[in-house]
């Protein structure tokens, strides 16, 4: 048995606080102390994708994170993206595209989708395809998806141009 | 398990020699995490270097870049300066998994990790790469293809921390290439890894190193290979010449990704094209 380890850190914006065991990986914390089950466990091992998160602005595999390592640091979850109860443009287009189907991969792949769209706006398809390639999806491959981020990206300048515009 | 973040490289030592049970050390734990996954190792205490001040950040001098062992693949792809003077090391750090395994892996770990297939050691080997060791007494600097001694395993001692890699200001007119052969477009392991530096002088290869990744148990420095170069304009010749000498130097196993065959025979290949563009980064006109 790991000692349990209080760590205070900020999720989505908010100040948390849990205690976990010092083994126990971010992903893990949470799911089960934070609540934020849109962190999905696939394979545990880095290679699925399911359970990204940023870590301080990074794209990293919360499973290959440990949970006391969140200590004062800042994580965004696909809990994080909608704001005021409102879908992201992201999360629209993918339900607009048929993005997805089982929906296990979907919360990984809009974290780094929403990722490679703060780094670059507007990405070629090779660009996401390899930008989103740590992220596995077993049903709905991935075309709708790399159309639905192609979609997103489109909008989203506009809305950048539009705000800028106003600002 | 205990966990520990140190605040410098010289207690992280002191912290890995006096633990009497398993200790390891986490920088960016794509490789621990994994193996503590899989129950491949059961850690008593776990050093985590990423409290340590400057150690995510890649310092630039006269004399060259410090990299600090927390660097992730992400921080040096986006490093200008850094991708302007080797990017053959960027290249080969870069295609180390995913976006979010380039989030937190490290050029230090990478090393550490000791896999033959690593894909940045024979890049920072061509480069003139060296590790900052930092003991509990003492610090050391050792070139990187000194660091691996097999298949995970290396030259550091108990509580040995490599705490930076080091890499020196290219010469003018200086180019360096990595090439890998996978049978995917990423996200996979190397079957066969060449990287190539070389300094011209007066549009003729003065100086060259060649190293091969994963077809032997460590990174391997083919110095025939490099004398091929020398003295040429990368004419066919000299290049076939390079080839036979980097398949000559191959020692691989067979797995499911390439036969011995098919690995010795790739080496030469791959070696060829990454010379044209180490050339060509030099400035060489093909």
């Amino acid at each position: 048995m790991s000692n349990a380890t209080l760590v205070s850190t900020t999720v989505n914006g908010d100040p948390v606080q849990f205690a976990c065991p010092t083994d126990e990986s971010l992903m893990t914390a949470l799911r089960n102390r934070v609540g934020l089950t849109g962190v999905k466990e696939g394979c545990g091992t880095g290679d699925c994708g399911a359970c990204s998160v940023t870590l301080d602005g990074s794209l990293v595999c919360s499973c290959l994170v440990l949970g006391v390592e969140a200590e004062g640091r800042k994580v965004t979850t696909v809990e994080g993206l909608s704001e005021n109860g409102e879908l992201h443009v992201l999360q629209q287009k993918f339900i607009d595209h048929a993005a997805l189907q089982c929906g296990i991969c979907t919360p990984g792949f809009l974290v780094a989708a929403k990722a490679l769209l703060d780094r670059n706006p507007n990405p070629n398809e090779t660009e996401i395809r390899y930008a989103l390639a740590g992220n596995l999806c077993r049903c709905t491959g991935y075309d709708k998806i790399v159309h639905a981020v192609q979609d997103a990206a489109k909008d989203m300048r506009k809305n950048n141009k539009r705000s800028n515009k106003r600002g | 398990m205990r966990y520990a973040t140190p605040a410098s490289a010289k207690e992280a030592a002191g912290l890995l020699s006096k633990e009497k049970g398993a200790a390891f050390l986490l920088a960016g734990g794509t490789d621990l995490l994994v193996k503590l996954k899989m129950g491949m190792v059961e850690p008593d205490l776990v050093v985590d270097i990423k409290r340590i001040p400057k150690i995510d950040e890649i310092q630039t001098s006269a004399k060259g870049f410090t990299i600090g062992a927390a660097v992730s693949g992400a921080v040096i792809g986006e490093h200008k300066g850094l991708r302007a003077a080797w990017p053959g090391v960027v290249e080969a750090a870069n295609l180390i998994g995913s976006d979010q395994i380039q989030g937190r892996a490290t050029l230090a770990g990478n090393l550490c990790n000791a896999s033959p297939a690593a894909d940045s050691v024979p890049a920072m080997i061509v480069a003139g790469a060296k590790a900052v060791i930092v003991g509990p007494n003492k610090k050391r600097t050792v070139p990187v293809e000194k660091v691996v001694e097999g298949p995970g395993k290396t030259c550091l001692t108990k509580g040995e921390v490599i705490e930076a890699i080091v890499l020196p200001k290219p010469e003018p007119r200086t180019g360096d290439a990595y090439m890998r052969f996978i049978p995917r477009t990423e996200m996979d392991i190397a079957v066969v890894g060449v990287a190539i530096s070389l300094k011209l002088e007066r549009g003729v290869v003065k100086k060259a190193k060649v190293a091969l990744g994963a077809v032997a148990p460590t990174a391997v420095v083919v110095p025939a290979a490099a004398r091929a170069l020398v003295g040429s304009k990368l004419d066919d010749a000299s290049l076939e010449k390079l080839a036979a000498a980097c398949s000559a130097a191959c020692n691989p196993i067979d797995d499911k990704r390439g036969t011995v065959e098919y690995r010795t025979r790739v080496a030469g290949v791959l070696a060829k094209r990454a010379a044209k563009l180490a050339f060509q980064r030099a400035g060489g006109a093909l």
